[in-house]
């Protein structure tokens, strides 16, 4: 092993199995959605709408990619089973896969990454802020360090929303049609499964009512300068937590898994 | 026990030399000591302690930097040793050294600008106070993407000498 992950405090709290067992799904579904969104946006690379945005993309999926990477490691811990970050990204199947739908939705064109990327930014950059006050120190520091770079991703698909919104007409759109595509999965990230809501009762994860705020006057704060009307009322999609996912994340799980399952332990 | 201990110091000190020998892979003129990656160095039951921090959490070189610290470590036949990766506190540009600055400019690339205040980065279409050209020292500069070659860097260009330059960003 080149590195150990260390923790500046040195003893982790003994948590019960069940306790463990709670973290382990979560950081799990973390790292999934970090995973999946990551790949997605790596899809992109050699295929940008111009160099420079094929770069900001590339450079955005390899962060999310760095935060997926401690959450196995922390993931594989908690599991105390001798798997490692790399079986637990690619050798899993699709029903246990924990990321909310709105990752593993296609990338459409670059409007509809753009809208995919401030839903996730929007929740992923504030929940990142709450996060880093968990007790939990490994949660905490793995927060501490990817928020940084989530605000640098939330400014840079927010100025894309505003670019595209307040656009050209073939711009607007554009975006209209990935907003009323995309807008029903924005809600799954903040409605919590039973697994998050017993970690919210014990004060190891942010509570997502709480944040609710915050991310709608973002929303609306993006949206005005935009000129784009808030969606209204739209039905919540759910259930990419839970393990019931789009037929999408099969092809996705195809194409990233193909290595590992045909090479069973291959090794850059 | 005293000269144990003078030893260690003695180790220790020799030690944070050989670290500044070693340089990051991507910005190959600045050492890892002036990128202030290099957390801490202690000795410990004859073993050799060394924490890192990663720069960005998708560091590609983190591993390379790890090797590199081992054969540097090796080649003084100190080979009894442990690297730690620690992700809290998180890097930060203010702990890039004045001297690391200096050399980024005179490398072409421009050293991050009031990084103590990292309030801009959200502000949208905001950006950093004015970032001086590597090349002509014009203030009359303009962001092309914040997302550059390599995560640590910014895209600028100079509106008065026309050159593309790299940035490195407040983090």
């Amino acid at each position: 092993m080149l590195m150990q992950a260390t923790l500046n405090a040195a003893v982790a709290p003994a948590y019960s199995p069940e306790v463990r067992q709670l973290l382990f799904d979560y950081v799990l579904q973390l790292a999934d959605t970090s995973l999946l969104l990551g790949h997605r946006l790596s899809e992109w690379c050699g295929h940008g709408p111009i160099l420079e945005q094929d770069l900001a993309l590339a450079n955005i999926a390899l962060d999310l990619l760095g935060e997926t990477r401690s959450l196995y490691q922390y993931a594989a811990e908690l599991e105390g089973r001798r798997r490692t970050e790399d079986d637990l990204a690619f050798l899993r199947v699709a029903t246990d896969y924990r990321n909310p739908l709105l990752v593993e939705q296609p990338n459409g064109d670059f409007a509809h990454t753009v809208v995919r990327q401030f839903l996730f930014d929007n929740f992923h950059y504030h929940f990142l802020q709450q996060l880093q006050t968990s007790p939990n120190e490994h949660l905490a520091a793995i927060a501490e360090k990817s928020v940084k770079e989530a605000a640098y991703h939330l400014k840079w698909s927010a100025e894309w929303i505003i670019r595209l919104g307040d656009g050209t007409e073939e711009s607007r759109q554009r975006i209209d049609k990935a907003i009323s595509k995309l807008w029903r999965y924005a809600g799954e990230l903040t409605t919590p499964t039973p697994t998050e809501k017993a970690l919210q009762d014990l004060g190891l994860i942010p509570n997502y009512t709480a944040l609710q705020p915050t991310l709608d006057a973002y929303v609306a704060q993006v949206f005005a300068e935009a000129t784009l009307p808030v969606p209204q009322q739209i039905a919540v999609q759910l259930g990419g937590k839970q393990g019931r996912h789009s037929e999408h994340l099969g092809y996705i799980l195809a194409e990233l898994q193909y290595m590992q399952r045909t090479y069973p332990g291959m090794q850059w | 026990m005293n000269e144990l201990i003078a030893n260690s110091q003695q180790l220790t000190a020799k030690i944070w030399q050989l670290l500044e020998e070693v340089s990051d892979p991507e910005v190959p003129v600045l050492s890892i000591l002036d990128l202030g990656i290099v957390r801490g160095v202690r000795i410990a039951d004859n073993e050799v302690h060394i924490t890192i921090t990663p720069t960005y959490s998708g560091c590609p070189a983190m591993n390379t930097i790890a090797t590199e610290i081992r054969l540097r470590l090796l080649a003084e036949g100190i080979s009894k040793l442990t690297i730690h990766n620690q992700l809290s506190p998180a890097w930060t540009t203010q702990w890039l050294s004045q001297a690391g600055r200096e050399k980024l400019a005179a490398y072409g690339i421009a050293p991050p600008q009031n990084d103590t205040a990292m309030g801009h980065v959200l502000k949208l279409f905001g950006q950093d106070t004015a970032v001086p050209c590597p090349l002509c020292n014009s203030t009359n500069t303009h962001l092309v993407s914040q997302f550059g070659s390599t995560s640590c860097k910014a895209l600028y260009q100079c509106n008065d000498c026309r050159e593309p330059f790299d940035y490195f960003k407040c983090h």
